[in-house]
């Protein structure tokens, strides 16, 4: 009974909750004609679309800046890179590569200035960041409008002026991962290796990353600010770095969104996107200021099925739509009960 | 003299900010003078109210109340059941006022429990608990109302028999307070009633934080320690100040809504936090220190910008969505501003003070400083 209390405590009630919820989701399906492997397929495939922005948020929260609610400003590096490689010409693997080179050199320098910012506001960043990532949204919004570009694919025919509001990656890298090396069982069964094996791979550096002196640095300043400074540890350094690989992370993470999704959204398309991520990865066990990969992954695994099951469920079952609702209440709601815990973490 | 002049200039830099970019704007709109005038008084009317709901939260040291959301939501479910009720004019209002009370009570209570859980983090947790709450009154409106909460009035309810119609139109109490002294100047009509409502609130909070619980909620929003130590109930003294706020703030919603005439029903409540906040800040409110004048300006230039920012986007380049990507780029923007100086203040200061505990020596505080700046 101790064990088990501690094993309550631990792990945290809501996730305990979550983690049965889903369960039961995939118990009933076969029962109510819910194709299963169909829904599986589709969970793998929205893990590899968000796993990477999931895996972004980890530097941020191991720095002690807590939970990157500006992500959106490297899902707009992510954007400009998308944009400007359709822009020159390039396709196929050419045309991801290039969009990824792009992001990143867009990524590291809005990272740095958000970074910059961050460390001036030290334990005011969440809403800094929130707010941050929303003006910048706008602003990109702007630039949207007016910024200089050509191809006939992008932009608004007569009468418009500016891109389009979403652009249609096909004829260019659409599923270009997803579809590298994928498994089909059936007709039903899809599994994306290629986007799931990108996602390891990146998980893999970044295990390797906390593995190494610098990686050690940037944990100590985020577990013990204190320690880290007598340790002789350049703090705001630390910080800019774990701002800077987030951001870049958030870039890589929506152009391999955008390669399974299939379109580029942009205006006001970024606004939110911060968000799941971050509800993924405290469903996972992260806290505000402790993160691992094993969060990473039970997190994103966790809410892309719950994404997934719950509107096939329900639909069959109740005849009624309420995901929407659901996932509105279980995301925020596990953002909630992170902000009102001490700093612990699920093991 | 000069220093006093610079020190104006320092004190109202976003004010004085603001009023320089409207006086670009306007006439590149090309609006005409009276429709401005008139729009001006109708949305003073209109927001006025929402604004000041913000004001005792930041007394008390809690910041922007992200959490005036579920006031919002609690008026909005007050005026669907009047609707409903199909009770019109003033008595409707009134109804729709009695109705929402106990919800912004009880809503308030819990945003301010779940706000002392997280001390320090107010404003974040009060953003994210209005999604959350959100998602409750989601279930409610669309879900509930109509299966589980009887719902007479079938025009009010989706073709699928249960859940809000997305549009509840407002017909039976629309502008029946701001037209209740009817009185026009000049050819301007003025909501002359609400502006009485809104005189009233604001001579409400300024008594209220000469009475002893408001001179307790600023103690405890200078220093909770010291306030603690002094025996002041800090943490209830909070609590009632979001409630206090919840309350007003869905007063403010129906005020808001009566003068629309509709309900969004998924959507009317979601920005209005935003809105009031940014509105407020451009006032000149910083997060530790918001005035009624603060609120009065702070809704005249928000909303001019508002007024007057699309068609100036059209005339400039073409697009009207530039200006509406302007106004809120504008919005987000001034209250990551006023979020960043009130930070940046506070490490800035933590910094010196820990500088001088170090034994004050001169290299130490400016090590400390380098390292803040």
């Amino acid at each position: 009974m101790d064990s088990m209390k501690r094993f309550v405590a631990d792990f945290g009630l809501p996730r305990i909750i979550i983690t049965l919820y889903l369960f039961a989701l995939f118990f009933a399906a076969p029962f109510v004609g819910v194709n299963l492997p169909a829904s599986i397929s589709d969970t793998m495939i929205r893990i590899g679309m968000n796993g990477i922005m999931v895996l972004a948020l980890v530097p941020m929260i191991q720095s002690g800046c807590g939970l990157n609610f500006g992500l959106s400003l490297g899902v707009i590096a992510g954007l400009l890179g998308a944009t400007i490689s359709i822009e020159m010409g390039f396709v196929g693997a050419w045309g991801f590569g290039a969009a990824i080179l792009i992001s990143q050199v867009f990524g590291a320098v809005f990272g740095y200035g958000y970074g910059k910012l961050l460390n001036r506001v030290k334990g005011g960043e969440m809403m800094i960041a929130t707010y941050v990532g929303f003006s910048s949204v706008m602003i990109m919004s702007i630039a949207w409008l007016i910024l200089p570009f050509k191809d006939p694919t992008m932009i608004w025919g007569y009468g418009g002026t500016g891109l389009r509001t979403t652009i249609s990656v096909e004829g260019f890298w659409r599923h270009i991962l997803d579809d590298f090396l994928v498994i089909q069982i059936g007709e039903n069964f899809k599994f994306p290796t290629g986007a799931i094996l990108v996602f390891a791979a990146m998980s893999f550096l970044i295990w390797v990353f906390f593995h190494l002196k610098i990686g050690t640095a940037i944990t100590a300043v985020g577990s013990n600010p204190t320690y880290a400074r007598a340790s002789g540890i350049n703090i705001d350094r630390m910080r800019i770095v774990s701002v800077m690989m987030s951001t870049m992370l958030g870039a890589l993470g929506i152009i391999v969104f955008q390669q399974s999704f299939g379109f580029i959204q942009l205006y006001e398309g970024p606004l939110y996107m911060a968000f799941p991520a971050v509800a993924a990865i405290l469903i996972g066990g992260a806290g505000v200021n402790k993160a691992t990969l094993t969060n990473v992954f039970i997190g994103a695994a966790l809410y892309q099925g719950i994404l997934t099951m719950t509107p096939s469920i329900f639909n069959a079952v109740l005849k009624v739509d309420m995901s929407d609702v659901i996932r509105i209440i279980v995301s925020n709601g596990m953002i909630l009960y992170a902000l009102t815990r001490k700093t612990k973490v699920a093991k | 003299m000069s220093s006093k002049l610079r020190n104006f200039f320092i004190d109202n830099a976003v004010v004085i900010l603001f009023v320089v970019l409207i006086a670009i704007a306007i006439p590149v709109s090309g609006l005409p003078g009276t429709f401005l005038m008139q729009e001006i008084l109708t949305r003073l009317g209109r927001n006025t109210f929402l604004v000041i709901a913000l004001l005792l939260p930041i007394m008390a040291g809690m910041g922007l109340n992200f959490g005036m959301v579920l006031g919002a939501m609690a008026g909005q479910l007050g005026l669907i059941f009047i609707t409903d009720w199909n009770i019109v004019g003033i008595p409707g209002l009134l109804l729709a006022m009695i109705i929402s009370l106990p919800i912004s009570v009880f809503l308030g209570w819990l945003c301010g429990s779940i706000m002392n859980l997280a001390k320090g983090r107010e404003m974040v947790t009060g953003f994210i608990l209005a999604f959350f709450m959100n998602g409750l009154y989601m279930m409610v409106v669309l879900y509930a109302m109509g299966s589980i909460i009887p719902i007479m009035n079938p025009e009010l309810l989706l073709s699928r028999g249960y859940g809000i119609r997305n549009v509840v139109g407002l017909d039976g109490v629309r502008q029946s307070l701001d037209t209740l002294i009817p009185l026009k100047i000049a050819g301007l009509n003025i909501p002359a009633f609400s502006f009485l409502i809104i005189a009233a609130v604001s001579y409400f909070i300024i008594w209220f934080r000469k009475t002893k619980i408001g001179q307790d909620m600023r103690a405890a929003g200078q220093d909770r320690a010291v306030s603690g130590a002094a025996g002041i109930p800090v943490e209830q003294t909070r609590i009632l100040a979001i409630i206090i706020s919840t309350v007003l703030a869905g007063i403010g919603q129906i005020i808001f809504l009566q003068n629309l005439g509709t309900i969004n029903t998924t959507s009317s409540h979601e920005q209005i936090g935003m809105f009031s906040i940014a509105a407020l800040l451009i006032g000149g409110a910083s997060v530790t220190k918001a005035s009624i004048p603060n609120v009065i300006v702070g809704v005249i230039l928000f909303h001019l910008l508002f007024l007057v920012s699309p068609m100036a986007g059209k005339n400039l380049i073409g697009s009207g969505m530039l200006g509406e990507y302007f106004r809120q780029f504008v919005s987000y923007g001034v209250i990551a501003l006023a979020l960043v100086l009130y930070e940046w203040k506070r490490v800035t200061q933590e910094n010196d003070s820990r500088a001088t505990l170090r034994g004050g020596g001169a290299p130490a505080a400016k090590e400390a400083k380098g390292g803040a700046a």
